[in-house]
Order: C-alpha cells, then structure tokens, then sequence
C-alpha cells in the first residue's frame, strides 16, 4: 500500500530538542538536589534554589513533556488519520516559536521575574508566547483532523484533543493578571480564590498535560511496540469520559485544612478517590492487551518500558487519592513525602512511557535500526533503579518529618523544634541527590544510544520502515 | 458517533471539563472576599511591605515556605493561630507555598525583632548553624524604586501617602523584605489571645539541681544562644550572663517571651524544657 508523504522531519526535530530539555530538567533537578544538603551551592542571584527549582519544573514540564509530546502528537495524528499534516510551515513555526518560548522562559526565570504561582510561573509576554504555541499546534492538530482519511478517531486522538481544549481553558483562566511592567503582573484573583484557581489549574495541569497526553501515547504505542491491539474499545470510552469529568473536581485537595471553603475541599478529597476507578480502567486495558504476551515483557524492550510505565501510573493514581484524604493530608502534607510522589509521576509513569515512544520513534523517523538494545536495557534498570531510589528515600524521610512534626510531650508541648527536624532529613536529601545522579547516568545512555543510532545504525528493513 | 465527528467531539469534551470548573473553581468566589469572611482589622501592605512581598516572590521563597497554618494542634503551637480566610484578601498573587522545607512564615510577623531578620538572612547559618538555607546577603545592596513602588499600589489600589512613598528612598531590598517579613499574620491580634496568663505561685523544679544543667545548656545553645550569645554577653537580645531574675519571672519571660520587645515566647518548648533553661541561665555560673 502506497503511503502518504508524511513529514516525518518535524517529529525528528522535536524529539531532538524535547531530549535537550529534559536533559536540562534532569540537571538542573540533580544541582538543586544538592542544593539542599549544600547551601554553599547556591549562587547568588541567579543561581539559587528559589530562582532554579522553577527552572526545574518548566524544563520538565514544558521542554521535556510538552516538547515530546509534539513530537509524538505530530507523528501519531499523521498516522491515525491516513494523512499528512495540515501545514508543514505552520509546524516549523511551531518548532522554532517552541524553542523560543522555553529559552525565554529559562532566562527570565533565572532573573527573578516570576509570577509565584506553581507550574504557571511564567510572566505575562511569556504567558503569550505559549497561548500563541499552543494555538498554533492546536490548529494543526484540529485540521489534520478535519481532512482525515479515517473515519473513526482513535482513542489517543480522544486524549490529544481532551488535552488540547483543556490545556487552553486552565492557561488562560489561571493566568489573568494585571501588569505593571513588562515583566511584572499582580493576579486578577486575591488571596483564598487565588488559591483555589490555581490549584483547580495545577491539579488539572496534571490531568491535562501529564495524564491524557501520555495516555495518548500509552494507547498507541502499546498496541504498535506488542502487535496486538488494545484489549477493550468500551473500557476506553468510560475511562476517557468519566477521567475527564472526575479530574476538574478534585483541585482543592491541594488545600485540605487551609481557608478554602470545607465544602469544596470535601467534593475534591470524594472525587479523588473516586479517580481511581478511570485511572485504573486505563490500567487494567493495557495490562489485559498483554494477555498472552507476557514474554514480550523479557524479549521486547519497548513493551517493559510501557508496562512499567502504566504501572507506576496505577501506583500513582492509588497513592495521589490517598494524599487527598483529609485525615492523612494533615499527616503528610508539606513534607519531603509530596516531591516523592510527584517524581514517581514524572520520572516513572510520563517519562518511561516517552522513552519507549522514542525509542519505537527512532528507527522509523530516521531509517536506522537501533544501535544496541543492551544500551536501551541499561537506560532501562538506570532510570528505573534513580526513580526508585528518590521516591523511597522521600517517602521515608517524609513520615519521619510528618511524626516528627507532629509529635507532642506529655505535657502537650512540642517533642521537636523544626531545626531538629530538618538535621534529621539530610541523610534522605543525600539518598535523593544520588538517585537523581543515577537518573542522570541513565539519560546519558539513553542520548548516547541515540546518538549513535543515527550516526551509525544499521539501515532498518522494510519492517521497521513500512509500518 | 462521537469517535467520527470531531467538532461535536471537542464540544462534548468542553462541556464535560467545564461541570467540575463552575461548581468547584466558580462558584466560591460567591462567598470567598466577602462580607462572610471579612475581617475589619485586616489592612492592605504599605508601600514598602508590598516592594517586600514582590522581592519574596522574586526570589521564590514561596518553594521553601509555606504561609498557612492549618487547624491541627501542633501545627497551632509551632506557628501559631490558624490562618483566617479574610486575611488573605490583599494578597495578589496568594503566596501559600506547597512544600515546608523551611518553616511556616503565615505568623512570622513580630516574632522576632528586625535585626533577627537582617542577620539570619544575610547569613542564615550564622544563626541557625545546620540550616539549609541559602544566604541573601545581596538583597543589602539593592534598592527600593519608589516611582515602580508607587505604580504597583495604583494598580493593586492599596491606599498610600505621599509621605510612605518619598521614605522608599534609600531603603535597600532588604529593609522591604524584613517590613513584610514582619507584617505576616500580624494583623489579628493573636499573639495576645494566646498568652498563657500564670496563675499562683510558680516553683522550680529543679531549685539547686545541678543534673539537669547539661540539658540546659543543650536548650539554650539551640534556642537562645544565636540572639543572647553563646557565652549569655549578647548581641542581638540584651547581654544576660548576670541577669539577677527571681526564678518565676523569668520562667515567665521565657514562656511568654517579650511581645513588644523583640523576644518570642517558648511556649511550645512545655514547662519542663523551659524551667531547664531557667536554671541555666541563672545558675551556670556556680560550677
């Protein structure tokens, strides 16, 4: 069968320099991490903790996650629907106002011109600059859509598009402000309803950046990397809606026990628990599509990277819902426990799945067999063994702090001041420094692999090729 | 026929996203900032507080500290009063933080004196010896603009004088950030609501035990020692290597502290750990 011209040149690109910032993130994270064993590291102004952490976060966010999932979105949205993009130029504009957008994001970050707002620091012009990008992609996407060449729309458009519309209303709402200078603006909400935005944003910013989007993926290159297709069409259609209805509910419970009116916290903590049951209808269709592939799991290296991945997805969606527990809110909320969780999101379940993707990308984007499955092996137990080790060592460290903190005399006085609580969580923040080492170790490896796989693979045959 | 129709599709999936949005993120602002929750001693930042609170976020102090006590009891005795929703209502953005790698700051306001504030973020191990903290000694060099200054409380509309702005001359960031530092949660009178008022005669323990100074001299190291000195001559509270105090009085100094003049009250430390320091400070001498 005659295939379509499709541009494969700009997933190539944005592959390339999603890889580029996360390798960013990834360093920047393991410097910070030192940071706070060593205060000495910081470097005054622009090189201190307060100024880096939401370098950190950014690069992650929107260079590593959002880059690669461009990447990934133009590739799957060609093949899906039998086409090619709408418009090459529009998606070479969009690569080039990308990587615009994210270093200017790094450079005013590390200058001190922030917003405070988590996971939506950028300042106002920066704030345009991504509508602008996320316009642009969404335009593509959309038309690409509308001159389909397959009628049906696959589940992972569901999630691309869920995640568009989302994306667009959470940015836009979250970030009105009103400027005084070009780089400096006041929130158009004050003080509990600031508060209650901006969490409906960043909870929802998971949802819609770093659930539906690597969902999207899961449920595409799953069925691609295994050769066998997805285990249940219904499953996903009520694991999509009721995901996407369930998630906006559930913002406040970043805001147990603060001023934020009891009833909204009560429907978000119900509704996080109710999550579970979307999350894990997700879940379980990808664990039951490998129903008789389970040895796929020691000869195929793709299909362990994106069976681990959904895991660790299921393991978050059970952990996040706990935490949304008011009564064990008050226990570990504000310590070491909550990065712990994040990153088993971040590093385990979004970038797991990402790596297989990209790995499954590679030789089809460029030709080239991959250089050495041993290497993407490596990678594999690195990240694996750098994400464990910081998320246990958290963890821990985070229900000593909470008992600690808490922790009363018999007199009902204090047991801990908060210094003797802090000396006993350096040994952690060191376990944790060194696992993001290992995580770094595994990124090299992974961009080394790469690398080579373009400089050196072998030219792929038509198996690879054709598909 | 969802799956083939892409516009009803997008339709579908905005109506679903925006059902949890209206009720959850919406409808507060109902009751959020208004009469319910207003509270009439509550004011806006000065001029100066507010460059401050702008250098906090500068320098991106809401990763490391939180400004929200929650209702749990010991949150309530190492920071203080609970936070109140109507405190809140001036603050544009909300700086409530998500993670305490350092300590609460919603009740720091007065409860140290401003040359606490000066040394420990300048050098905050010189103060505090294992923290993690990076030093801010930079903020001393640079300066408040007053024209920007009095820019951003017209568009905050926070009232100002004339008089409030032409002060910002001179003023380093470090003075803005210590005058916001000490503004936090000062607005309602908590600190006296939870005084403890003694009754009765109040005896030491401890009167001529020589066993517990060890422990005393532990407490005082790591709470009194970076304002007293090490040696009890001084620096930023008073020297008090002589101090001649009948034991009660000064259990009850140290219990309560000294509210208008710069010293915070131990409280949280229990009746126990404060007569030990007591008998420190009064009786190190003897051996």
């Amino acid at each position: 069968m005659e295939q379509p011209a499709y541009n494969y040149a700009i997933v190539r690109s944005f592959v390339t320099w999603s890889i580029v910032w996360g390798l960013v993130a990834v360093l920047v994270g393991v410097f910070i991490a030192f940071q706070l064993v060593d205060p000495n590291l910081n470097v005054p102004p622009y090189l201190t903790y307060g100024r880096l952490r939401p370098l950190h976060t950014n690069a992650g966010i929107f260079g590593w996650a959002i880059g690669s999932f461009f990447a990934t979105f133009l590739y799957m949205v060609q093949r899906l629907c039998r086409t090619p993009l709408w418009s090459d130029r529009l998606a070479r504009f969009q690569l080039w106002f990308f990587n615009a957008t994210i270093i200017t994001a790094a450079v005013t970050l590390l200058l001190g011109f922030n917003t405070s707002k988590e996971y939506h620091e950028l300042e106002w012009p920066v704030d345009i600059m991504v509508v602008i990008l996320w316009v642009v992609f969404a335009v593509n996407i959309i038309m690409t859509i509308a001159k389909r060449r397959e009628e049906q729309m696959y589940i992972s458009l569901w999630f691309m598009l869920a995640s568009i519309v989302g994306v667009a209303i959470l940015y836009i709402v979250n970030g009105a402000e009103v400027p005084v200078s070009l780089f400096k603006s006041y929130s158009a909400y004050a003080g509990t309803n600031d508060a209650n935005v901006e969490w409906w944003y960043g909870h929802n910013a998971v949802a819609m950046v770093l659930t539906a989007p690597p969902l999207a993926v899961f449920y595409y290159f799953l069925p691609k990397s295994t050769g066998v297709p997805i285990y249940s069409h219904r499953l996903s259609i009520i694991a999509f809606w009721s995901l996407i209805f369930m998630y906006l509910w559930t913002g406040a419970h970043h805001l147990l026990w603060t001023p934020v009116p009891d009833w909204v916290q009560t429907l978000a903590m119900a509704f996080s628990v109710m999550l579970i049951a979307p999350s894990w209808g997700s879940v379980f269709n990808g664990y039951l599509s490998m129903e008789g592939q389970w040895h796929q799991m020691r000869e195929n290296y793709l299909v362990k990277f994106l069976i681990l991945g959904i895991t660790f997805y299921g393991l978050q969606t059970l952990q996040g819902p706990l935490q949304a527990i008011r009564s064990f809110s008050a226990f570990i909320h504000y310590t070491d426990w909550v990065p712990g969780h994040v990153h088993m999101g971040a590093l385990g379940w979004v970038s797991l799945v990402l790596f297989a993707a990209i790995y499954y990308l590679v030789p089809r984007i460029y030709g080239r067999e991959l250089y050495s499955i041993p290497l993407a092996n490596l990678h594999f137990w690195l990240v694996l063994v750098g994400q464990l080790g910081y998320s246990v060592s958290m963890w821990i460290a985070g229900v000593q702090q909470a008992g600690m903190w808490h922790s009363l005399n018999p007199d009902g006085s204090l047991a801990y001041s908060f210094m003797e609580t802090l000396i006993e969580m350096y040994p952690y923040w060191w376990a944790r420094a060194i696992s993001g080492v290992i995580y770094l170790v595994g990124i090299g490896v992974f961009i080394y692999n790469l690398l080579m796989t373009v400089r050196r693979g072998k030219p792929a045959g038509e198996a690879v090729q054709g598909v | 026929m969802w799956e083939k129709k892409p516009a009803l599709f997008l339709l579908l999936a905005t109506l679903t996203i925006l059902v949890g949005t209206v009720v959850t993120m919406v409808l507060p602002f109902a009751w959020v900032n208004t009469d319910a929750d207003r509270i009439a001693s509550v004011k806006p930042y000065t001029p100066l507080q507010l460059a401050g609170r702008d250098i906090y976020i500068r320098e991106g102090c809401n990763n490391c500290h939180t400004q929200t006590v929650r209702p749990l009891v010991a949150e309530v005795l190492r920071y203080g009063d609970y936070s109140k929703s109507g405190e809140f209502r001036y603050d544009r953005p909300f700086l409530w933080g998500s993670k305490r790698t350092g300590p609460d700051l919603a009740r720091i306001g007065g409860k140290y004196p401003d040359a606490w504030h000066y040394q420990h973020l300048a050098a905050p191990t010189s103060m505090v010896p294992r923290s993690n903290m990076p030093a801010y000694a930079f903020l001393n060099q640079g300066t408040v603009d007053p024209a920007y200054t009095r820019r951003k409380m017209e568009v905050l509309g926070f009232p100002y004088r004339a008089a409030e702005i032409s002060a910002l001359q001179g003023k380093t960031e470090m003075d803005a950030l210590v005058a916001y530092l000490q503004k936090l949660g000062s607005d309602i009178p908590w600190r006296q609501a939870a005084r403890t008022v003694m009754v009765g005669e109040l005896h030491n323990p401890y009167q001529g035990d020589s066993s517990v100074l060890s422990a005393g001299s532990a407490l005082f190291e790591a709470h009194c020692s970076a304002c007293h000195g090490k040696e009890m001559t001084g620096g930023i509270g008073p020297d008090i290597h002589d101090l001649d105090l009948p034991d009660a009085d000064l259990y009850q100094l140290v219990f309560n502290g000294i509210p208008d003049g710069g010293m915070p009250g131990f409280s949280s430390l229990g009746t126990d750990r404060v007569w030990k320091i007591v008998n420190f400070v009064k009786y190190h001498k003897r051996h």
